[in-house]
């Protein structure tokens, strides 16, 4: 089941934050949930993942993935407008991140079409965040280059990127603690804000129209997440489900092109994630290109129009659900080697 | 049945907002500020008023046991305690909104006394100007040095940020120490002070005279108030909070934290400056003295006593941190040992400061308020319908 293999892969060592590489005093968020993350050592490499699954559970994976190509087939009815302007709205070429000796991304290339959702799948430490963070300006490349809209974003600073329309969710929330869900909401809105500190000390008048406008889509957000009864409750004290939610909602406040969720669902229950697919499924419908790492097949096999696999930092497979299930690379990656039996 | 319902759909969401108006947390004067929330506009202002007009009066009354006399002059305390106030709220600008420790926000203080001093003292051979001018261009002047500083060093985070302007303090002390310019030790007297004669023939801003003073302090305190709340509730507020929560995360959402934290330290160093001309108009002297590691650190303490990211705290911190050696004077020479008792007490019980309210980040927060109340009585209201609706449905068959 794919239940078990999730909860498993929550465990990142904040000393080795996926997120954002060491800044881990700054996580500001100590839920339930994200007591799991701390108690477990690193577990750098795939090959660490001791639970490889048997044939069962390789039978019912595919078995759980095939009943959502009728999922998938609903939501593809959508995707005319894919086709329709469907160019390349990102390219990743020949990306890679070295951390010292590490190669954490190597010569990565792929490319995200408008309107499309695109699933980044890889087992643990393939590297997907650190793709991530590669585009969104965290870290720099060491070679290759990151294309929006065919203009090279590689080396921006990180809110030049966000503006430019790439925004973004953490795998480990990281919403503002001390703030409202509304103002975690409204933070995002400020991206397109431009009232600064004379504007602010004065009142002016674009002051007046951006903060009222700022509620107003502030709420109307956190209503299209699905937590605007919390609007005015510190997002520490959130649950964890409407965390995760948030983080959406504040991602989608900057107005992006590109919305990048990196696991949104981790530590959801089916039901929560099936709420969370109609929910990627509208923010598609809404106009925005998606960028998805989960590793819940059913989901991903769900509701992603293509898939890019990544193991030991390099691609393996690109395409389409069908494509990338019956991949045999795809499938010894996450299943182990078929050697490693015969040893 | 029904006649209870509206009565539960409106008590549900009272009492879930007045849980909310509590940021969630218990608070020392937490039922005052809910009690402040539920308030209409013309209520708080009407508080506000009776409020000013009890600090205004303060000097005046010179209230049994809250006075400092016999050894202290209590006008000039109240005066001291001012400054203290606002060097606080300058500084909570810094480290309480921005999250960023700043250990030499003396250095500040210090150049805006000189700049009072260099263009007001008769012992200073720069261009004379009138004394009020000095206290915009004090500010002018600091705020220059606060980007100079933060600008090579507001990409250090953390620890290093706190080293640096630590160091920075010193610099700023040893220069008016080895500057001739500076006069080191002899310092500048006769600095100048706002015009206006008494009846008497001495000036109405007389060193001995505080209260003057005093009135003067409170006023630019409630102008700075004014201002830093404007930005405290807008863009700037919000982006400094975020920087404070988690830089990463807030660059990410878009915040240019660089240009931010240069606002934030530059803003901070603006009023630390004002503070000094005003310090330095009032004790009518200036040299190299008072601008100690010492007295930066007091004015951090005063800031985190307070409640660190609450300007009402800042005040409370500054003015107490002031006024204790002044009161008790038998105690003054230990002061920094029970200001660190204090703080160690409070870090211990009450880790958020004396006042811990919640930063207010929105311009429109009421309208933000009445619209959630709108979901809730919405939600309460639906699910009251259900509920009823299988109530009946249940009814139905056994009828
Ligand atoms: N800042 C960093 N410094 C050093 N190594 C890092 C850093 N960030 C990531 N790595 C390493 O790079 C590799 C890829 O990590 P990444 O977080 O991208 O994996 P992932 O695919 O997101 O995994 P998961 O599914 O566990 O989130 C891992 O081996 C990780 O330990
Ligand atoms: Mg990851």
């Amino acid at each position: 089941m794919s239940e078990p293999r999730d909860e498993k892969r929550e465990r990142v060592p904040v000393e080795n934050d996926p997120n954002l590489g060491a800044v881990p005093e700054s996580v500001p968020n100590e839920g339930p949930a994200d007591a799991d993350l701390t108690d477990i050592g690193p577990d750098p490499t795939p090959e660490a993942d001791t639970d490889v699954p048997d044939e069962a559970e390789l039978a019912e994976v595919l078995a759980e993935a095939g009943i959502d190509e009728e999922v998938a087939e609903a939501a593809a009815s959508e995707r005319e407008i894919a086709v329709e302007v469907g160019e390349k709205i990102i390219e990743v070429k020949a990306v890679t991140v070295k951390f010292g000796g590490l190669t954490a991304l190597d010569d990565v290339t792929f490319h995200i079409n408008r309107g499309e959702i695109l699933g980044l799948i890889g087992p643990n430490g393939a590297g997907k965040t650190t793709a991530f963070n590669a585009m969104t300006g965290v870290y720099k490349p060491t070679s290759g280059d990151v294309l929006l809209e065919g203009k090279s974003i590689k080396g921006k600073k990180q809110h030049r990127i966000t503006r430019a329309g790439l925004a973004r969710t953490f795998q480990n929330i990281r919403l503002f603690g001390e703030m409202t869900a509304l103002e975690n909401v409204v933070v995002g809105l400020d991206a397109r804000h431009k009232t600064s500190v004379p504007g602010a000390l004065v009142r002016s008048p674009r002051h007046y129209r951006e903060e009222k406008s700022a509620v107003e889509r502030g709420i109307a957000l956190l209503e299209f997440v699905g937590i605007a009864e919390s609007a005015n409750t510190l997002s520490r004290h959130l649950p964890y489900g409407s965390q995760r939610r948030l983080e959406i909602a504040r991602a989608l406040a900057t107005d992006p092109k590109v919305l990048c969720l990196d696991e949104p669902a981790a530590g959801f229950n089916p039901a929560e994630k099936d709420q969370l697919m109609d929910l990627i499924r509208t923010i598609r419908a809404d106009g925005y290109t998606v960028l998805l790492i989960e590793h819940d097949m059913r989901l991903v096999m769900g509701v992603c129009d293509r898939i890019v696999v990544l193991e030991f930092g390099k691609k393996i497979a690109d395409g389409s659900p069908a494509e990338v299930r019956a991949d045999q690379r795809v499938i010894s990656a996450y299943l182990g080697e078929p050697d490693d039996d015969a040893a | 049945m029904s006649e209870q319902t509206p009565v539960r759909t409106t008590r549900a969401v009272q009492l879930t907002e007045s849980r909310e108006a509590l940021g969630g947390r218990k608070q020392f004067l937490g039922g005052w500020r809910r009690r402040w929330n539920r308030m209409a506009r013309w209520q708080q202002w009407l508080f506000l008023i009776i409020v000013l007009a009890a600090v205004y009066y303060l000097p005046v009354a010179n209230p049994w046991l809250i006075t400092t006399e016999p050894g202290n002059d209590f006008p000039i305390a109240c005066f001291q305690m001012a400054v203290y106030a606002l060097v606080a709220v300058g500084l909570n600008v810094v480290v309480g909104f921005a999250g960023l420790l700043d250990l030499g926000y003396i250095a500040f203080f210090a150049i805006g006394s000189y700049t009072a001093a260099f263009f007001t003292s008769p012992d200073s051979s720069l261009i004379h100007i009138p004394y009020l001018w000095t206290l915009p261009l004090a500010l002018g002047i600091a705020m220059l040095f606060g980007v100079a500083l933060g600008l090579p060093t507001l990409r250090l985070r953390g620890d290093y940020l706190a080293i640096v302007t630590l160091g920075f303090g010193e610099i700023i002390r040893i220069l008016a120490t080895i500057i001739p310019a500076a006069r080191g030790q002899v310092g500048f007297k006769e600095v100048g002070h706002p015009p206006g004669t008494a009846s008497d023939g001495q000036p109405i801003f007389s060193v001995s005279n505080g209260v003057p003073w005093y009135w003067l302090a409170v006023t630019v305190i409630i102008v700075i108030l004014l201002l830093v709340g404007n930005l405290e509730r807008s863009r700037v507020g919000r982006a400094w909070i975020a920087i404070r929560e988690d830089e990463d995360a807030a660059e990410i959402m878009g915040v240019p934290t660089f240009k931010f934290k240069l606002w934030a330290f530059a803003i901070g160093a603006g009023v630390g400056g004002l503070s000094g001309a005003l310090f330095a108009g009032q004790v009518g002297f200036v040299n190299n003295q008072k601008f100690d590691v010492a007295t930066s650190m007091l004015f951090v303490a005063a800031v985190v006593l307070g409640g660190s990211g609450n300007k009402v705290g800042a005040i409370l911190g500054g003015a107490i941190v002031a006024y204790i050696p002044l009161r008790f004077t038998a105690i003054a020479d230990y002061k920094y040992l029970i200001f660190g008792i204090i703080l160690i007490v409070l870090m211990i019980f009450r880790p958020q400061g004396l006042v811990a309210a919640k930063a207010h980040l929105l311009t429109y927060s009421r309208l933000a308020l009445d619209k959630v109340s709108e979901f809730r009585a919405a939600r309460v209201a639906s699910e009251q319908e259900k509920a009823a609706a299988a109530e009946a449905a249940k009814g139905v068959p056994n009828e």
